[in-house]
């Protein structure tokens, strides 16, 4: 079989395997929905997510070691990931396809040239990737501070080093290289001395903005699916809803319609795992090129070239994505797969000054600091910004968040967000609980984002952690906020109205909400009078309202003035007159002439911030239709301690 | 880097070297991958638990000891107060690292009496010197804006005048601390770092009303030294109180009532709140000091519950005629 088409099957099974794997990504009845499948797979294989999350926490979650084996066949194979595996690529390639399909020869060769923009994809992981160095890189400056002894040696054996290479070569310049050497030492000393201690928690991950995989997984999670809902085929009970995903839905669209313009933009100038396998690729040991240096110069070859990559020249290893058509194109078999450099030369690192380099890096060192002089990570954190069950500590949880929206796709009911800048603009796109999107708050006996979220920035909980059970006993069940009850807005407290089913969903148990029953009087125009009464009968003297208004069971009567104020249920009325329930009727009959006050009997909700976990389940109930009078904030949630409300008893 | 055109394919030589090259990069590669490979994932970090707390800088003396000096200069009435006692020299020693813990809570001037007034900082801080104090520290974690707070109640200035040091709360000073047997005080962050090097510790507090715990005197000034959202522990204040003065234990407390703040606590902000008491009180025990403090308000110990409690902790005790207190008047 041809390797074009053997690729492009790859290409179509690996595409099929994606969106399979977003479209099970649904909790619910059916076989084929999440059952066990791997649907995480292609971002553990995807070892820029892996090599991020090393960097801001210093360790290889779980099922990211994947990324180790795309690593290693990169190195021996080149940029193999990008031509026959990445489903983003490969939309990329085929709406290209379709864009110039019709174009003349010429007209595509012109089209797959290399062009010297295609470093900025190296710019754009280089400021990603120092973003996510800046806590390792702090602690490294402050190692002679931090670990004295440990400087020391590294030192020596630095000097050690210097001393051998001097002696070995007779041009060193032992001045100069003392100099410098001493300038180095005296430089990281200052830097040392200059950062505290509590300034390193620094750490952020935004690489999944570009990232490839991510990109793909929130673009299809967050805006295709939810789309397709709204089909006839649909993959959800009940349509998906998401809030915000223009922005994610707009830079989908561009990167599939710059296709139109270049064929693989986004592989070619944006991609930064493009740009890490570009690096990963130099030593590849199996690359593409030329058998013989002299041909006739048709530039066939570069007809269909994906990566842009000059093989009619000398070939850039690092932007060739191995889609293999310069093979298929040579009409004299001179282009190959070999382990020999192309005999017309070959580049294998991008064109990037040093320059260019250090402005990338600088301005992703710099980027987080100053997003971080806001106090939005202290004293200033957003309440509104609930994060979901098991989600670590807010600078811990931006340290590992590739905003996927693996959480959002899986939560069975819809309330986790993509979160726009109520995290400020370093949480884009991460997971926020919205009460009133969904269908119902966020569920009791619950645990699925945790358990998907590939990077565990929300951790993967128990069903016992996340209720208190067992031997969670003492630290109690996951708070991951507080609802509080506006009064203002609340039925039965400003509208004497009764209600609560805040009180009645609190899953809870003994329930977080808690009722206080009181009496209001209600407002009858005239005052009623009574004319004449018996043990269960008043009749007014003047009319009151129309036939059974008051017998909704709610509507209670006190009879003024009297020594006995119990109010008496309401069983009946007619427009003069009133029935009240047998289990208490009036001992001495109401005097004529004696005033009838009607009451309401009400449940006033109070939430008990001790027992209230804030899932949320009251603010999606709530009747009162646009701002809730039950609503949920952040106060009190277990993942920072200094969000805590209560002291503890 | 660029291969030359010309070089006829590939050497031995190169192929090696890239062979080579491939071989270090992978073997890297999986080693890293390997060595932080988690296969658990994180665990919350609240769990660590802090056993750091406060040395004991309380004297080794036979019997608590108690002064309470009548007078309208606070400068000589605190001298008058420490002779009576045996002088300085029976607390402080040569070579001696003392901190003084004042009240700085507030931006206000020291005529309003919410904060501790300067001339008792300059004669203590001097009285140090001249027991041959090694140095003398001031420090607080105010409630206003720290700066503001120590340049407009005069205290910093008193402070460095007097050749005492002048340490403001900054975070890095902050460690978490934990109280033997506390309930609320647990990992929480406490000024701690001008603690470590120091030998003695003399608390230095106003007298003021104070409308949650009903008064603010020497034991309610130990809540200067936390940091964190303190003002949660408002849920239990009169808890909080008798916890501090657990986790503290002074070599000596100064309480001024020369001008004491009888109403609108404990910010003040009015002469019309001040009361000339006339009073200094000197003492080992700040659970005396405290009782003794409420008469000037005219509140009895009942009113006070964190009294009762700190003594039934065992920190001291409420009844002050135990101690035999020095009475004297200037």
């Amino acid at each position: 079989m041809n390797i074009v088409t053997t690729r492009r099957i790859c290409q179509g099974f690996f595409l099929v395997l994606f969106l399979g794997f977003c479209a099970v990504t649904t909790l619910g009845d059916q076989w084929w929905q999440l059952r066990g499948w791997p649907v995480n797979w292609m971002i553990q294989l995807d070892p820029l997510v892996g090599l991020a999350t090393l960097l801001t926490t210093r360790t290889v979650y779980s099922g990211l070691l994947w990324g180790l084996a795309t690593i290693v066949l990169t190195i021996i194979l080149g940029r193999f990931f990008c031509g026959w595996i990445c489903p983003f690529g490969s939309i990329h390639q085929f709406v290209g396809f379709l864009a110039k399909r019709k174009q003349s020869i010429p007209a595509k060769i012109k089209l797959n040239q290399y062009h010297p923009g295609q470093s900025i994809k190296y710019w754009i992981l280089i400021f990603l990737l120092t973003i996510s160095t800046l806590e390792l890189a702090i602690d490294l400056i402050r190692l002679p501070i931090t670990h004295r002894l440990l400087f020391g040696i590294l030192m020596l054996a630095a000097l050690t080093g210097l001393i051998f290479r001097v002696v070995r070569q007779a041009s060193a310049t032992p001045g100069k290289i003392g100099r410098v050497f001493l300038i180095f030492i005296a430089v990281w000393l200052l830097l040392g001395t200059f950062f505290n201690t509590y300034q390193t928690s620094a750490a952020s991950l935004q690489i999944g903005l570009l990232d490839p995989i991510p990109l793909l997984y929130r673009s299809i999670n967050l805006v295709i699916l939810p789309l397709v809902d709204r089909t006839s085929v649909s993959v959800s009970t009940i349509p998906r809803a998401y809030d915000g995903t223009w922005l994610i839905a707009f830079v989908f669209l561009s990167a599939i319609l710059l296709n139109l313009a270049v064929p693989r933009f986004y592989c070619r100038f944006i991609c930064p795992a493009g740009a890490m396998f570009g690096i990963l690729s130099r030593f590849a040991i199996w690359r593409v090129g030329k058998t013989k240096n002299e041909c006739i110069d048709c530039g066939l070859c570069e007809k269909n070239c994906e990566g842009a990559c000059s093989p009619t020249s000398q070939i850039r290893i690092n932007e060739c994505v191995l889609c293999m058509n310069c093979l298929n194109e040579c009409r004299h078999d001179l282009m190959t797969y070999q382990i020999a450099p192309s005999a017309s030369g070959e580049k294998f690192t991008p064109d990037l000054s040093r320059r260019q380099f250090l402005v990338s890096a600088v301005s992703g060192a710099a980027a987080i600091p100053m997003l971080r002089i806001s106090g939005r990570l202290e004293g200033s954190w957003n309440p509104a910004l609930v994060r979901p069950p098991g989600a670590l500590t807010e600078k811990m949880f931006l340290s590992r968040c590739i905003k996927c929206g693996q959480c959002m796709r899986i939560c069975p009911t819809n309330v986790i967000h993509p979160a726009g800048l109520q995290g400020g603009l370093e949480g884009l796109w991460t997971p926020v609980l919205d009460f009133r999107i969904g269908t119902s708050g966020c569920q009791f006996n619950c645990i699925a984002c945790g358990n998907l979220c590939p990077t565990a920035a929300i951790r993967p909980i128990s069903i016992d952690e996340r209720l208190g059970r067992n031997r969670y006993a003492e630290q109690g069940p996951i708070k991951i906020g507080t609802a509080f009850v506006d009064r203002g807005r609340c039925l039965p407290w400003a509208m004497n109205r009764p209600c609560i089913v805040c009180q009645e969903n609190c899953p809870v148990s003994p329930k977080a909400i808690r009722t206080r029953e009181v009496f209001n009087p209600i407002d009858t125009g005239s005052a009623l009078i009574v004319a004449k009464a018996d043990a269960l009968y008043i009749e007014f003297q003047g009319t009151g309202p129309g036939m059974d208004q008051w017998a909704t069971g709610d509507y209670y009567t006190v009879v003024l003035p009297s020594a006995d104020h119990r109010p008496r249920r309401i069983v009946g009325n007619w427009e003069r007159g009133l029935r009240v329930a047998e289990g208490l009727p009036f001992e001495l009959p109401p005097k004529s002439g004696s005033r009838v006050e009607i009451q309401i009997r009400l449940q006033q909700p109070h939430v008990d911030p001790e027992h209230c976990i804030g899932c949320g389940v009251c603010e999606h109930e709530c009747p009162v239709p646009g701002k809730r009078a039950i609503r949920v904030t952040a106060d009190n949630e277990s993942r920072a301690p200094e969000h805590a409300l209560l002291l503890k008893r | 880097m660029t291969l030359d055109p010309n070089s006829k394919g590939l050497d031995r030589r190169q192929f090696l070297h890239r062979l080579t090259k491939a071989g270090v990069t992978i073997t890297a590669a999986c080693a890293a991958g390997f060595w932080f490979h988690d296969s658990k994932g994180p665990f919350p970090s609240e769990h660590q638990q802090s056993n750091l707390d406060l040395k004991d800088f309380s004297l080794d003396v036979p019997k608590q000891k108690m002064s309470i000096v009548r007078g309208e200069d606070r400068a000589v009435a605190l001298r008058t107060a420490l002779k009576s006692l045996g002088g300085i020299e029976t607390f402080i020693k040569k070579g001696d690292r003392v901190l003084l813990k004042v009240n700085a809570a507030f931006a206000s001037p020291a005529m309003l009496s919410a904060t501790t007034h300067p001339a008792i900082i300059t004669e203590m801080t001097q009285l140090c010197f001249r027991a041959g104090a090694a140095s003398v520290t001031v420090t607080d974690n105010p409630i206003n804006d720290p700066g503001s707070c120590f340049t407009l109640t005069g205290i910093a200035d008193a402070a460095r005048r007097a050749g005492a040091g002048v340490v403001l709360p900054r975070e890095d000073l902050f460690s978490p601390i934990t109280v033997k047997d506390a309930k609320l005080i647990r990992n929480w962050p406490v000024l701690y770092k001008p603690f470590t090097d120091i030998t003695k510790v003399i608390g230095m507090a106003p007298l003021k009303d104070h409308h949650r715990s009903g008064a603010s005197m020497t034991m309610k000034n130990w809540y200067g030294l936390l940091g964190g959202r303190r003002n949660i522990f408002h849920q239990d204040i009169h808890g909080i109180i008798k916890e501090l003065a657990m986790m503290v234990k002074p070599s000596l407390v100064v309480l001024d009532a020369t001008t004491s703040m009888m109403t609108n606590g404990p910010t003040g902000g009015s002469l019309s709140d001040l009361k000339n008491t006339n009073t200094m009180i000197v003492s080992t025990d700040q659970v005396a000091a405290d009782a003794f403090g409420a008469s000037l308000l005219g509140r009895s110990i009942d009113e006070l519950p964190f009294i009762g409690k700190a003594q039934a902790a065992g920190i001291g005790t409420a009844d002050y005629f135990k101690l035999n207190p020095v009475m004297t008047s200037i």
